[in-house]
């Protein structure tokens, strides 16, 4: 369902065509990267550490070139040092030089004839290490006597700077009003301490490129990249090329969720390409996927919160440690920035840690780092809720923000929308029904910033009447859908009369990686502006046509109309019908830096059930509400609000990584990586808010990431209500309820 | 290393091809035959994206040797459509937007189109049983479901 605002009447914004792409999908023909095959290409495989830290002594590739069908050998030798430089520990990520950092970084790789061929090749690699020692947590990362990862790694925002280097990459520090006094004037403090383990993004299409290196030292780049603007860039980096010398060609792509906004394999491709003159394509297994591309952080999170006896927040005091795998990041910065974001309260101090261990480096997941912050915050709130007999939605509603109170990093909120959330939620047949029996029900409220960045869009217009629209954004869930109900309702042209295309980088202008929300919000302005750039110059042939001032003629539903009445009404195909004649054919190009993305704010409900015998839960029911401006296209909305629930669902429940004591990932498949199935599952109840974004000319502010916010709170609290357990440390997996319950009745 | 010649019908049609012993079906249909509508996911029977029907059976194509095809019936979903003609679950999960990236599509419509040609019926909970050996990471499942209940109410209907 929607709980929509009066808005105005669109014919095209808010109805569910079928997606334009969405053919290709259902028949088997859309092209994804590892779908392609080339005349003459090689297969790439690549030789990963075994080892979680160790200092590579040195490289035997003799006996692997010498091997049946092999073309090309490269080692971390054959590519640059970036040292400090952009794109410096990318490059040092994308394959190892001195170091290996965790068990599954790059070593070598290889292309040869056949893929079997390859792997033999790799492993015929002979490499020495010296093994170092090691650290998996937080909590051995952080003691002084770790072993330090990179030598010349000095903590930042510390005061006066260490002279030392540490694994601790940097203290964040948010601090508002006295938390002290806060604490000082609360009727109840509740404070504890929780624990999340890394979790991988899980898109079911592994990471793939093919590279086609020529004679004229340019190189052509087909892959599964959620942004190839910076595979382009990112490559041409590591190669230590110049950008130009690189076109990428984005594939369909199989899932990203934020992993694929970085690169692994294109540089390897690329220089073993170069070599062989060869195109070569290296597609990764899922054992790869795993052990070497980007999971989300564990984290280590210590909360306190104070209130008063009515439910209202004195203050939070946070202490949260986030990893960032083996290279610098800042996820414990965006867990502070997002910690209480749902929540108003004058005194805050929010200290995070960024630290890095033996594990892959960090890749965006779906709002990075707030679900963990969240979990934590939305799970006192209830405890606060439960200690002073309120109900978990009017807490939540009495500490809503609103409008111009300051958010908690910085700004002052925009318009927003969770108290529109909150309400949805309270007002729905899920909160109002009974709690099932032997069941428990649960809140929690999320946020995530959206963001704008920049787009481009070229709407052509074609000699038929038609449009298309091509954008620099990859499609991961349906915006191609989006920009095209957008051009429709601009142009008055119908929605299927529109092409839209995801173009290359030598095609259409430079454009932001599609991330933190935002191809419907900012490319999607992109095309808006395009098209009014194209309504004026349809307007300008009118008036031409009939010699009038071009004031005088409207556009309307796909028309040009004389206001005066005079001349008959000329439709879009009439006019670009005569294009030739009257000016030439029309076109028009946007490329801007989107401003205002607007927040994104969500609250869910679940009921869950569990079993007190052998600790397994059950999600029996699950709705969702999500303020997403203006939904273009609600079904798409919808996949996206129920996609990032099911996420979150997993990440509480059951997805955990597991190393084993030198630090080797010991459940690598989807067979131990559980991730949620059907039969896990209810049916996803959606209710879309609408509080449109006053600055997106439909309304529109992100809907990708939130929803995956909420669900681990959520499920949290539910867990608690059906068992009275405070469920701390993730997954809360079978085994740790069934010990967390024993202990319980002890 | 000689190769192992293999006979079988895909999709309707006659196909001939040579495969290594130790080589996937999924390997020999992607590579050999030029089926990339069969996706590898994982490789090892754990997400279902490269399910196809083994006379009229559902299989993980990953899993079975391509030798093992000899003298079999093979659907993938580059079969699924009579010509223009989509399959009632095709068409569904297309109004039913059934699918974010896709790459999990031709996957779940063949474990679909197994349940449906043995159970014209199934409940909700029967769909998720039967198509909990698909992974899909970007809808939560849904809309799949409801898109394959749909069809399965099209497909009475019209018989
Ligand atoms: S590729 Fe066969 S089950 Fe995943
Ligand atoms: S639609 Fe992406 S995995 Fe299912």
């Amino acid at each position: 369902m929607t709980a929509t605002e009066e808005r105005p009447d669109y014919k095209y914004v808010g109805t569910r065509p079928i997606r334009h792409d969405g053919l290709d999908k259902v028949i088997g023909k859309a092209r994804y990267a590892a779908d392609l095959v080339l005349p003459g290409m090689l297969h790439g495989h690549i030789l990963r550490s075994p080892h979680a830290h160790a200092k590579i002594v040195s490289i035997d590739t003799s006996a692997a070139e010498a091997m049946p069908g092999v073309k090309s050998v490269v080692t971390g030798a054959d590519f640059p040092d970036l040292g400090a430089a952009p794109n410096g520990d990318l490059a040092k990520n994308v394959i190892a030089r001195d170091k290996v950092l965790y068990e599954g970084h790059a070593v070598a790789a290889v292309a040869a004839g056949t893929r079997r061929e390859a792997m033999d090749a790799a492993n015929a690699i002979v490499v020495n290490y010296e093994v170092l020692g090691h650290s998996l947590t937080i909590d051995q990362t952080m003691s002084p006597d770790a072993e330090i990862l990179h030598d010349g790694l000095i903590t930042r925002g510390i005061e006066p700077a260490p002279t030392e280097a540490s694994n601790i990459v940097a203290r964040t520090c948010f601090e508002r009003g006295d938390i002290d006094q806060a604490f000082a004037e609360s009727d109840v403090i509740v404070e504890r301490e929780f624990s999340t383990t890394p979790i991988h993004q899980g898109y079911i299409e592994p990471h793939a490129c093919v590279a086609d290196t020529g004679q004229d030292g340019k190189t052509v780049v087909w892959c599964s990249s959620q942004g190839h603007f910076r595979v382009r860039s990112a490559t041409a980096d590591v190669l230590g090329w110049d950008t130009s010398r690189v076109k990428v060609i984005p594939a369909e792509i199989g899932g990203g969720f934020g992993g694929k906004t970085t690169i692994y394999l294109e540089p390897l491709a690329v220089e073993m390409s170069a070599r062989s003159g060869r195109p070569v394509k290296i597609v990764m297994t899922r054992d790869e996927v795993f052990r070497a591309t980007g999971p989300t952080p564990g984290s280590k999170l210590k909360l306190k919160v104070g209130a008063k006896n009515d439910g209202t927040i004195t203050g939070v005091k946070a202490w949260m440690a986030y990893e960032n795998g083996a290279f610098p990041g800042n996820a414990a910065m965006l867990g502070c920035m997002t910690v209480v974001s749902p929540y108003t309260m004058e005194h805050m101090y929010l200290e995070g840690f960024d630290v890095v261990l033996n594990k892959p480096v960090n890749a965006a997941y779906r709002a990075p780092s707030a679900p963990m912050a969240a979990f934590a915050m939305d799970t006192l709130l209830d405890e606060v809720a439960e200690n002073i007999g309120m109900d978990p939605i009017e807490i939540r509603l009495h500490n809503c923000p609103s409008e111009g109170d300051p958010a908690p990093y910085g700004p002052k909120w925009p318009t927003i929308g969770l108290k529109e959330c909150l309400e949805a939620i309270r007002d729905s047949d899920h909160y109002k029904s009974p709690v099932p029996e032997n069941a428990g029900r649960g809140i929690a409220s999320g946020f995530w910033f959206n963001i704008g960045e920049a787009s481009s869009a070229t709407v052509n217009l074609n000699e038929n009447g038609t449009a298309t629209v091509v954008t620099g954004s990859p499609d991961i869930g349906g915006s191609r859908a989006s920009m095209a109900l957008m051009a429709a309702e601009e142009l008055g042209l119908d929605v299927y009369s529109i092409t839209p295309v995801v173009g290359d980088t030598e095609v259409v202008g430079f454009t932001d990686v599609t991330e933190g929300s935002r191809a419907t919000f900012a490319t999607g302005m992109a095309v808006v502006e395009a098209c009014r750039d194209l309504k004026m110059q349809l307007r300008q042939r009118a008036s031409t046509a009939w010699d009038c001032d071009v004031e005088e003629v409207e556009w309307v539903d796909g028309h040009a109309v004389h206001s005066p009445g005079d001349h008959e009404a000329l439709s879009l195909a009439a006019i670009t019908a005569a294009a030739k004649r009257t000016g030439g054919p029309l076109g028009a190009t946007a490329s801007l830096n989107a401003r205002g993305a607007g927040p994104a704010f969500s609250t869910h409900v679940v009921d869950i059930a569990v079993d007190k015998e052998t600790g397994q839960t059950q999600v029996l029911r699950y709705t969702t509400a999500q303020d997403a401006g203006t939904a273009i296209h609600p079904s798409y909305v919808e996949g996206q609000m129920q996609g990032g629930v099911v996420q979150g669902i997993g990440w509480a429940l059951n997805e955990e990584y597991i190393h084993d004591a030198d630090g080797r990932m010991e459940n690598s498949s989807f067979l131990d990586y559980r991730i949620p199935v059907a039969s896990d599952l209810p049916m996803i109840e959606t209710i879309i808010v609408e509080v449109p974004n006053p600055s997106h000319p439909y309304g529109v502010r992100g809907v990708g990431e939130v929803g995956i916010v909420p669900p681990l709170a959520a499920i949290a609290n539910a867990v608690h209500d059906a068992t009275g357990l405070r469920m701390s440390d993730l997954p809360m997996s079978p085994p740790r309820i069934l010990a967390a319950l024993g202990e319980a009745v002890e | 290393m000689s190769r192992t010649h293999v006979i079988c019908n895909i999709n309707g049609d006659d196909v001939e091809f040579l495969c290594d012993d130790g080589e996937s079906l999924l390997d020999a249909l992607r590579d050999d035959v030029g089926l990339m509508g069969v996706k590898e996911g994982c490789g090892t029977g754990d997400c279902g994206a490269c399910s196809v029907l083994m006379d009229g059976k559902l299989n993980c194509s990953c899993l079975i040797l391509a030798p093992e095809a000899n003298g079999t019936d093979l659907l993938t979903v580059e079969g699924m459509a009579d010509g223009d003609h989509l399959h009632p679950l095709q068409q569904c999960f297309l109004e039913g937007a059934a699918l974010q990236c896709g790459i999990c599509t031709p996957g779940f419509l063949i474990a679909a189109k197994a349940l449906l040609d043995q159970n014209p019926e199934p409940t909700e909970t029967e769909v998720r049983y039967a198509l909990a050996g698909n992974l899909c990471r970007c809808t939560g499942y849904d809309k799949i479901v409801r898109s394959v209940l749909e069809a399965a109410v099209q497909i009475r209907e019209t018989v």
